[in-house]
């Protein structure tokens, strides 16, 4: 039944091309069987009666017109199962840790399918990181996609790896997992996520899907979605609540320009596929919540900015996609301000149906706009000190200079461990908010004034 | 006739062996997934598929509809979901679950549902094309008009009353042709209308800023450009929710899936501020997320603009809010490099700028066939990478449009909300909507607004000084303008969504918040002249209490106690 085609008539690139062959579905999972033995996999991106275009995962290497192409007659699927928990894959789902293959339960199609809007409960169940610039000012909420943008030299990782540990919802016993994809970062990044994994137990409820840097790139564009494809599973079919990290989104999309440039493609913006948009949007679109079921999917993906420029194509069409960014800044980190979480241009979309009475407290929302006011004024009167000097300013300005200092050392400072509850958090705002003249706090509503005040609630 | 596929190329399949025309709508493969004829070449055509187009192999069969891509217009349609082809996205859920499988057909219209239909015309009566021949009560509110299709007239042999479903026959003309209540019309089509007028009516959204400063006209044009993360989705949710329209059609074209079930869930809770009854009652939902087939998101722009035509035929006033008009301009250049067309500008294909007027042009002000004088308002969201308004989109959007609500990311990120620049905005409509202004809302509301824009002006050159040399360097009176300005912009542009009393603000409530301001400033400039200390005019608690007064249930009580005693207050200071 599986016939073996030895009609290549070009290799270019990652591209092979065949003529002569029965018809050939489109997105087909392919099988290369070299003349040493050897074998590699490939998906069909183009296919006509006459010509076919195959883009092989593991590169071109080696292969030569004698090659042996078999179609299996499916499209790339992931064998799935519960047993997953506690392993480590190779980017294309393969075992990397000497244990047995996956017994699959279910054989899923990596490419998923999209969730029908009309299905989808929008999220609402505050996840608690532990991290106030997160918890108290850009709410994570279970079902987000929410990314960390990042710049090279900066601690996403151990960022991302805190909330991996903290993430918990108050007052819930649901099962959890985290997915881990990682996509082109180095050796030695994997192994700082492992050995973390590792040593506190996280890896029993981790799946871990590995692409390093010196596999090969196309490999890259699966493995996020072998990564998904688990955690959709382990969501909807075992009721769990899904983490998953995908790092570095970067390495992703740069595999994407690659197989587009080898394509011939027409480049869009900076040499990136017009169609990057709806290819990443097919990937963080499968965060989400599914009414009458019980577990969910929340994506927290890495991406580093080029040159830290948000307006670069990658954070920039991730942002259109995303329910919001955490911003890590350079000039925080500098400062030696730990997480450097620049909150001004983070925002958690999700966060007005996160917060609040019964959720958080009622006083939440209030004390965040408030925060954001003074501090984004602060910030602006630093320029100005640097100009006119600090004599210059009014009392009034003077104030809110100053807090802004205490917002980034008492608010955004933690320990690297330090998992302060959201009471924590809101404590913490209302401290350095009594700093401030009641009369600028023009956001906050009396009521929660007098209710959280340090210099009312102390009467 | 059949034919088969010749080539898959993700949404793009080429077909041969039948003679389709343009814009055909044909069914590929043997699972039959919908798609569109968009070009023929030879003896091949180019088929773009609405549908994922995995495992589907050259030589698999191709039928031809003959018809291009059409909706189904009739009862039925308000309070409806459709995905980008109109296929009910409930329906959906039911035939293939919570992930949305292939090959599966919808119809618009629920065929089983039975309508009351009356009529009011009679046998025998001459009916032009458009007329209305009854009416059925679709939803609490809306009345909805059965009308003879565009292109049918002649003279009415029979018509029925009483219950029926939507494709059943009420009237029969004397040449034969039965008519239902349900119609069919090419979405790529605009439907034809009698006479355009020039919008003279605003429409109010309660939103301040829009209404206050930059209002748009029922059968106007405007459009939101701005970066990710400043407020383009609430802006367009706000309009959706409180704009005066009778009905709403609300596109959410290649956006997030979690926003659209937001707005699924919230709408029916939600009431409409003029009726009291759930907005879900008059609105239509069209959600096609970014991660559902990208040929259905540029379709659904039409299916949402023809809908929109539909309910302005019967003399409604109708708002349409497509979130964004970006999403569908790169799904063109998405389907266009597959095409492997020259592109023009950043890889948008060359008839981009034509496609974008001929959109905003199905806006409008009209009389229609029936003689009914309705209107469609077009309000786009525009996504320009990196908040670059340079842009092939938003340029091509703001050659056409009447009104630019520039959202700005500072004003976003300091948690000014809506954070619409003051500065960079505009609407070309504020002069012609001035009487009517003058007559609805108070004589003296267009200088008070001018007043306000003036000040807000002045204030951005003073900014730029004292950037240089501080706020105390500036003459007194200067320091008051900043003032006032920080009162405008926080008392009354600022507005917060999420409140349950401020995210709705009612005209009269704007201009006596505007007008309070006003008075404020009138009576510190007067002070300030008789000598009086600045500090002492500037910590009037009466002041600061104006801030909230936006927030209170009663309003107009808790303006009046405060007021009041900024009265008292001024007098206290003493002066002349």
């Amino acid at each position: 039944m599986t016939k073996e085609y030895k009609t290549i008539i070009e290799i270019s690139g990652p591209l092979i091309f065949l003529e002569k062959t029965e018809p050939v579905g489109y997105g087909e999972l392919v099988h290369i069987n070299l003349p040493d033995g050897t074998s590699k996999r490939g998906q069909v991106l183009d296919t006509s009666a006459d010509i076919v275009a195959v883009q092989v995962f593991e590169g071109t290497g080696g292969l030569n017109e004698e090659a042996g192409v078999v179609f299996t007659g499916e499209t790339i699927k992931l064998p799935v199962s519960k047993d997953m928990l506690g392993r480590i894959l190779s980017g294309s789902g393969e075992p990397l840790d000497g244990g047995p293959r996956i017994v699959p339960e279910q054989r899923v199609d990596v490419n998923g399918a999209s969730m029908n809007p009309y299905s989808r409960k929008p999220p609402e169940d505050f996840i608690q990181t532990g991290i106030s610039t997160i918890d108290g000012t850009n709410t994570l909420v279970r079902g987000q996609k929410l990314p960390i943008f990042s710049g090279s030299g900066l601690p996403h990782n151990e960022i991302a790896l805190q909330i991996a540990r903290q993430s918990k919802v108050p007052g819930s016993t649901e099962d959890f997992a985290v997915v881990f994809a990682a996509m082109g970062i180095t050796n030695e990044e994997a192994q700082y996520f492992m050995e973390d994994f590792e040593k506190t137990g996280a890896l029993e409820r981790a799946v871990v899907f590995l692409n390093l840097a010196d596999d090969p790139a196309v490999e890259r564009i699966i493995t996020p979605r072998m990564a998904l494809t688990a955690a959709e599973y382990l969501a909807y079919e075992h009721n769990m609540h899904v983490l998953v990290i995908l790092t570095d989104i970067t390495n992703y999309c740069e595999a994407l320009r690659q197989m587009g440039a080898a394509r011939e493609e027409v480049p869009g913006r900076r040499g990136y596929p017009g169609y990057m948009y709806t290819d990443l949007a097919s990937l963080y679109e499968r965060a989400g919540v599914i009414k009458g079921r019980k577990g969910s999917v929340t994506q927290f993906s890495i991406l580093t900015m080029p040159g830290d420029d948000i307006t670069h194509p990658i954070p920039d069409l991730s942002g259109y996609i995303t329910e919001g960014q955490i911003v890590v800044s350079r000039e925080l980190h500098r400062k030696g301000v730990y997480p450097p979480i620049n909150v001004l241009p983070s925002l958690s979309r999700l966060m007005n149906s996160g917060i609040g009475d019964g959720k958080t407290r009622d006083d939440h929302k209030a004390v965040s706009d408030q925060m954001y006011a003074a501090y984004a004024e602060g910030r602006d009167l630093r320029g100005l000190v640097a100009i006119v000097g600090k004599e210059a300013l009014s009392e009034r300005d003077q104030r809110i200079l100053e807090f802004a200092d205490l917002f980034e050392d008492r608010f955004v400072r933690q320990g690297r461990d330090e998992d302060r509850s959201i009471e924590g958090t809101l404590d913490v705002a209302w401290e350095i908010l009594s700093e401030l003249p009641e009369s600028l706090l023009t956001r906050v509503d009396n009521k929660y004034i007098e209710k959280y005040h340090p210099a009312h609630k102390s009467n | 006739m059949k034919g088969e596929i010749y080539r898959v190329a993700g949404p793009v399949v080429t077909i041969q062996g039948i003679k389709p025309k343009m814009y055909d709508v044909v069914h590929v493969g043997h699972e039959g997934l919908m798609g569109e004829v968009i070009r023929i070449k030879g003896d091949k055509a180019t088929v773009q598929v609405y549908e994922d187009t995995s495992g589907i192999k050259p030589g698999e069969p191709v039928v031809n509809t003959g018809m291009s891509l059409s909706v189904e217009l009739g009862p039925g349609l308000l309070e409806s979901i459709y995905d980008g082809i109109q296929r009910p996205l409930k329906v959906l859920q039911e035939k293939m679950g919570d992930f949305i499988d292939r090959g599966v057909t919808a119809n618009g219209l629920d065929r089983d549902k039975v309508w009351e239909f009356k009529p009011i015309v009679s046998s025998g009566d001459d009916l032009k094309a458009g007329e209305i021949i009854g009416v059925v009560q679709e939803t609490e509110n809306i009345e909805h008009k059965i009308m003879v299709p565009p292109n049918v007239s002649g003279k009415v042999s029979e018509i029925k009353s009483g219950k029926f479903k939507v494709d059943e026959t009420i009237c029969i003309l004397t040449n034969g042709t039965e008519l239902a209540m349900m119609q069919k019309w090419p979405v790529r089509l605009p439907r034809p209308v009698n006479k355009k007028f020039i919008p003279k009516r605003p429409l109010i959204t309660g939103q301040r800023i829009l209404d206050g400063l930059f209002p748009v006209a029922k059968g106007g044009t405007a459009a939101i450009p701005g970066p990710f993360g400043s407020g383009k989705t609430v802006t367009q949710q706000q309009l959706a929710k409180w704009s005066d329209t009778d009905i709403v059609v609300y596109i959410g074209c290649g956006e997030r899936g979690n926003e659209m079930a937001d707005v699924l869930n919230e709408f029916p809770e939600l009431q409409d501020p003029k009726t009291g009854r759930p907005l879900m009652e008059r609105t239509v939902l069209i959600a096609n997320t970014s991660n559902m087939p990208v040929a259905a998101r540029e379709a659904s722009v039409y299916t949402g603009i023809t809908i929109a035509e539909y309910y302005r035929d019967m003399g409604y006033d109708v708002s349409l809010m497509a979130d964004s008009s970006s999403r569908w301009a790169e799904a063109m250049r998405e389907i266009s490099s597959r095409l492997e067309e020259m592109p023009g500008e950043e890889g948008y294909p060359a008839y981009l700028s034509a496609r974008l007027s001929e959109f905003y042009e199905r806006s409008g002000a009209v009389s229609s066939l029936s003689g009914e004088e309705g209107s469609i308002t077009v309000i786009g969201a525009v996504s320009p990478p990196g908040g670059d308004f340079s842009e092939p989109v938003t340029q091509n959007t703001l050659r056409i449009v009447k009104v630019f609500w520039a959202l700005d990311a500072k004003l976003a990120q300091r948690r000014h909300f809506p954070s619409i620049n003051w500065l960079t905005s505009y609407s070309l409509y504020t002069q012609g909507l001035s009487e009517w202004f003058a007559e609805n809302v108070a004589p003296d509301w267009v200088p008070l607004r001018d007043n306000a824009m003036d000040m807000l002006q002045q204030e951005s050159e003073l900014q730029e000084i004292v950037q240089l040399v501080g706020s105390d360097a500036l003459p007194e009176n200067q320091q008051l303008i900043l003032e006032i300005c920080r009162m405008i912009r926080e008392y009354f542009l600022q507005q917060n969504a999420f409140h349950p009393v401020d995210t709705y603000c009612p005209f009269d409530k704007q201009y006596k918040l505007l007008k309070a301001i006003s008075k404020y400033s009138e009576m510190a400039q007067a002070a300030l002249e008789s000598g009086i200390p600045m500090k002492d005019i500037l910590s009037l608690e009466s002041k600061d209490e104006l801030a909230k007064v936006k927030f209170e249930e009663d309003f107009d009580s808790a303006l009046d106690v405060v007021l009041t005693k900024m009265d008292k207050e001024f007098a206290a200071l003493g002066g002349n």
